[in-house]
């Protein structure tokens, strides 16, 4: 798009009140199930190439798929998370393509009676909750892995030859459908980011962008402010990275409205967004689009659920994200903010609980989870719960600052000497002498010191300039290592100061 | 060592024979290899012949006779090439997989292998299945044992040929819309098509999945039970297999009394030839003499039928036959310029017409547009079809019918008229449809060629099947050694250059 082109439409900051965006996304994801869709190879990633491989995901002849009862418990606790109604039955259907990763020539997918429908998904941006119907959660395989040797572009086109991987061949995939409910790109990466942790939680996939196991499409198009109709829409494809997703839909929506603005019209295709340009270019048009001939697959009985099963799986669901911020504002009394950081993964949320359950006041705890400890964990590089603190010393810790053991300012380089010595909070204050000095005649000589030391501050407060308090406590902190404690030093330099 | 016949000679008395101490399995084997020796140039019922394997391992049965016992060891089988058989060629009559090495077997065929069974070879069949001739086999033309100028049928024409021609003991076949029962009909051998879903699918190649059975080519109804007891069962390698609700069972029946038997006039309206209707005729009334009763009733869909068939199975056909693709076994076209390329020509050199045919067909009977008008309907008229069975069946115990509008036609006579090859097909493919069991048997010759007499039961109802046409065998009397009459000349046929068998170790499989 032309830099003229750019100007015509919305205002500086880059808004465009006229128009409003209308995205809906697909979601597909890697089941982190042992086995494969339809066979008994392993799941696995990063193996050596085509060691996890048989007959039926290598589509031999003959060779005939079997339903993994597994891929399906996981697909089930997805639809139930997002609030979908698990269906009796459900129909896997063929999607007949050529391409040399689809060693059948066709996927097995779910086409018109899909595992589950009707669902939604809260979630939060910028402190607004938002609601995003789902239209559909269904069972597919994955297809292998192409690697082009030669030729510059990495694409099969124009490459000397290119290989074939066929572990990933058959893996499980489950594709998430919304409705085109989704007001922003912003509001797409909070979708999805807030989708992606509620999967984590299942337990179902470790939903790891970089290889991959995640990754999603999105389609948009926009409207004028207020309309119900929808516009022609333009679809990204196979993105798994959140910054370029909200990226390529903050360069997709001036493009179309431009569009409809110089009074053109959308074209329906699939655009690439090119992260380094920061545009969107055409893939391939509806015109060129497959047709995929779907038919249900003679070779799999229809997948009959029992609602009771349904029911079992329900019962055992893990607490999810969204529910969890709620209960920790509810039972810490955290704001949302705090509880957004804390709650949404289970490892963070479970070690904050750990420190309030092991005598830790539950603000305090939370200060110092998302303080310190996160500080820590990313200083070295270790996952929660893996770091050099446990959360019975965290909760130690916040204790003794608490009780006026340590003052807070002591406390930080406690938690330092904790790490360093892997020591128990007590231990460290002790061996280093960090507790907290409430000795008043101890403090008395030092408040004196301070005072006799600084003769014109003297004079400036005694004149009437209060603030110069300040300047006192720090002299004494100083003196003291920060470990006098401030409110018997206040008071002390007023006694003396006020004298 | 008895003299024996091989034209003649049922599993049930070879087995005596071997259990008797009258001959072993080595001189059993010896008996067929030999057969083939004699006839296989005028028949070439096999594509590939593994008589190495065949002697060396009925060597082993013999040797290790405490280990290797049971109902099936020692006896020699004829495996249709669509089944595939680890390390053994498997080519389905297609130059698609001309030097393809399965690297697994079949559960029907593992499950006869470890009953000990001795395989002599993989018989011919049309490319993929799809032929009711076995003509449109890329290799070679399989000729009638009882006329070497006519066809075996189709599409397990090899098996059947085998089995007739005494090259084997019995065979092993597929039946897609009557690829057992046909050929069987055409041979003069005895072919059942089990209930769907009985025998698993997994390692035959797939024509059309929803209609596919394997099922045994047999001298006599007794053998047809006795192979049938060894490969039935849910196999969970298999979504659709299941569990025959009742084991089968080895049939000794020699009246019919009290059984009720429907006879459709629609079946009779097929155009059938008089030696064919009077045959069957003859049959209907030996069924009376035997104590059972003839009925007429109606299967009102059946002309719809056999259009049906050609929209479903194709069109599961496009999809199943999309896989060879040059990419990953089989043929490949030579220095494709790119992948398009390799796909277009790999599959133009790879299929015959057949097979190019009925892919175009399922293709756009698929197609976005045509789906509802072609393959919905064809659904369709398939439930229509089941419920007519089951509507008759409310009234009767078994249906018959004649197996082939036809005997043996000659060879080349509907090769350019594909829709008078489907005819051949009518009588059988509903069954199919309805995933019903349908036994054909021999019920006397029409013009020196074999008449094959058919009887469909509801489904699971193997042992009812199987018990009356034991008993109309019995008194029907049919003598199974073909006069191999005829000088047939082997212009129609393919050089597929020399067979290549891949030996293996003699432990690990017949």
């Amino acid at each position: 798009m032309s830099d003229d082109r750019r100007r015509l439409v919305g205002h500086e900051d880059g808004t465009h009140p006229d128009w409003e965006p209308v995205i809906g996304l697909e979601m597909h994801v890697e089941l982190d199930t042992q086995t494969k869709m339809f066979c008994g190879c392993a799941v696995t990633r990063g193996d050596d190439p085509n060691l996890h491989t048989c007959p039926v995901c290598l589509a031999h002849p003959g060779a005939l798929p079997v339903v993994n009862r597994r891929a399906v418990e996981y697909a089930a606790r997805i639809a139930l998370a997002l609030n979908c109604t698990v269906r009796p039955r459900s129909v896997f259907h063929r999607k007949n393509y050529f391409y040399p990763d689809l060693p059948k020539a066709y996927q097995i997918s779910q086409y018109d009676e899909p595992l589950a429908t009707a669902g939604w998904f809260d979630y939060w941006v910028d402190g607004e909750r938002l609601r995003c119907r789902i239209n559909r959660v269904h069972m597919e395989e994955d297809a292998a892995k192409l690697i082009h040797a030669g030729g510059e572009t990495g694409r099969i086109a124009g490459s000397d030859y290119s290989m074939v991987d066929f572990n990933r061949s058959g893996t499980p995939l489950i594709e998430i459908v919304t409705e085109p409910d989704i007001p922003s790109p912003e509001a797409a990466r909070e979708f999805l980011q807030q989708l992606r942790a509620t999967v984590m939680e299942l337990g179902v996939s470790e939903c790891t962008m970089e290889e991959g196991q995640v990754r999603w499409d999105a389609n948009m198009s926009v409207r004028p402010a207020g309309s119900d109709a929808l516009g022609t829409r333009t679809e990204l494809k196979n993105m798994n990275s959140f910054r370029y997703l909200q990226q390529a839909l903050d360069a997709e929506i001036p493009r179309q409205i431009a569009l409809l603005e110089a009074g053109e019209t959308i074209e329906q295709e699939t655009l690439h967004f090119d992260p380094d340009t920061g545009i969107t270019t055409p893939l391939r048009s509806k015109e060129e689009a497959h047709d995929y001939r779907y038919f249900p697959d003679p070779d799999l009985v229809p997948l009959e659920i029992d609602p009771a099963w349904v029911e079992e799986l329900r019962a055992t669901q893990p607490e999810l994200p969204a529910a969890r911020v709620e209960r920790f504002m509810r039972q810490y009394g955290l704001s949302r903010a705090d509880a957004s950081v804390l709650a949404p993964t289970g490892a963070l949320a479970g070690f904050y609980e750990e420190v309030v359950a092991a005598g830790a006041a539950a603000k305090a705890a939370a200060n110092w989870t998302m303080g310190e400890y996160l500080a820590h964990l990313n200083a070295a590089g270790l996952e929660v719960g893996h770091g050099h603190v446990t959360a019975e010393r965290l909760a130690r810790l916040v204790m003794l600052v608490e009780d006026g053991t340590v003052s807070t300012s002591a406390a930080k380089e406690v938690f330092a000497r904790m790490i360093e010595e892997r020591a128990e909070p007590g231990e460290v204050v002790e061996r280093h002498g960090l507790g907290q000095i409430s000795d008043s005649a101890e403090l008395e000589a030092i408040v004196a010191e301070v005072v006799a030391a600084s003769p014109s501050q003297v004079e400036q407060y005694r004149g009437g300039k209060q603030q110069v308090l300040g300047f006192f406590v720090g002299r004494v902190m100083k003196a003291t290592g920060g470990r006098a404690n401030p409110q018997l030093v206040n008071e002390l330099l007023r006694r003396t100061l006020d004298a | 060592m008895t003299t024996l016949d091989p034209l003649r000679l049922t599993a049930r008395d070879a087995k005596r024979l071997l259990v008797d101490g009258e001959i072993s399995a080595a001189e059993l084997t010896k008996v067929f290899l030999d057969q083939i020796a004699a006839v296989e140039d005028k028949v070439k019922a096999f594509i590939l012949v593994t008589a190495d394997n065949a002697a060396k391992y009925s060597t082993k049965v013999d040797r290790e006779m405490q280990a290797m016992r049971g109902p099936l060891a020692g006896l020699p089988i004829a495996v249709k090439d669509n089944l595939v058989t680890e390390g053994v060629t498997t080519t389905c009559a297609s130059r698609m997989l001309h030097n393809y090495q399965p690297v697994y077997t079949a559960t029907a065929v593992r499950q006869v292998w470890d009953g000990h069974v001795v395989m002599l070879g993989k018989t011919n069949l049309d490319e993929f299945a799809m032929g009711s001739s076995t003509e449109y086999s890329a290799y070679q033309v399989t000729a009638n044992p009882w006329d070497l100028d006519t066809v075996p049928g189709g599409s397990s024409g090899g098996s059947a040929a085998a089995v007739a021609a005494g090259e084997a003991l019995w065979a092993l076949g597929s039946d897609t819309g009557g690829s057992v029962r046909q050929p069987a009909s055409l041979c003069g051998v005895v072919g059942m098509k089990p209930t769907y879903g009985a025998v698993s699918r997994y390692g035959l190649v797939a024509f059309a999945s929803s209609l596919d059975q394997i099922g045994p080519l047999t001298r006599s109804v007794y053998d047809c039970a006795l192979l049938l007891q060894h490969i039935t069962g849910r196999d969970p390698r298999d979504a659709t297999s299941v569990e025959l609700p009742e084991p089968v069972v080895l049939p000794s029946a020699e009246r019919l009394d009290g059984l009720r038997i429907g006879v459709p006039s629609e079946y009779l309206d097929v155009g059938l030839e008089d030696g064919v209707r009077a045959r069957f005729d003859e049959t209907l009334a030996r069924i009376e003499e035997l104590g059972g009763r003839c009925v007429e009733v109606s299967l009102p869909h059946t002309e719809y039928a056999l259009p049906a068939f050609y929209v479903i199975a194709p069109a599961e056909a496009s999809a199943n036959l999309a896989r060879f693709d040059g990419v990953r076994y089989g043929y490949r076209c030579s220095d494709p310029v790119d992948l398009t390329d390799l796909y277009e020509r790999t599959r133009s050199e790879g299929f015959g017409p057949e097979v190019k045919r009925r892919i175009m067909i399922g293709t756009y009977a698929l197609s976005a547009g045509y789906y509802d008008a072609y393959y919905g309907r064809a659904q369709r008229v398939r439930s229509l079809v089941c419920r007519d069975f089951d509507h008759a069946f409310s009234q009767v115990d078994l249906i018959a019918s004649p197996t082939s509008p036809t005997v043996a036609f000659t060879a080349g006579s509907r090769t350019s008229d594909p829709l008078a090859m489907y005819m051949s097909d009518v009588c059988t493919i509903p069954a199919n449809l309805a995933g019903l069991p349908a036994i054909s048997i021999p019920c006397g010759l029409s013009g020196g060629l074999p008449v094959g007499f058919q009887l469909i039961g509801p489904a699971f109802s193997e042992n009812r099947v199987l018990a009356a046409a034991h008993a109309l065998e019995g008194a029907i009397g049919f003598d199974t050694a073909p006069p191999f009459r005829g000088s047939r000349s082997s212009s129609g046929e393919r050089d597929r250059g020399s067979a290549d068998t891949t030996p293996r170790p003699e432990d690990t499989h017949p």
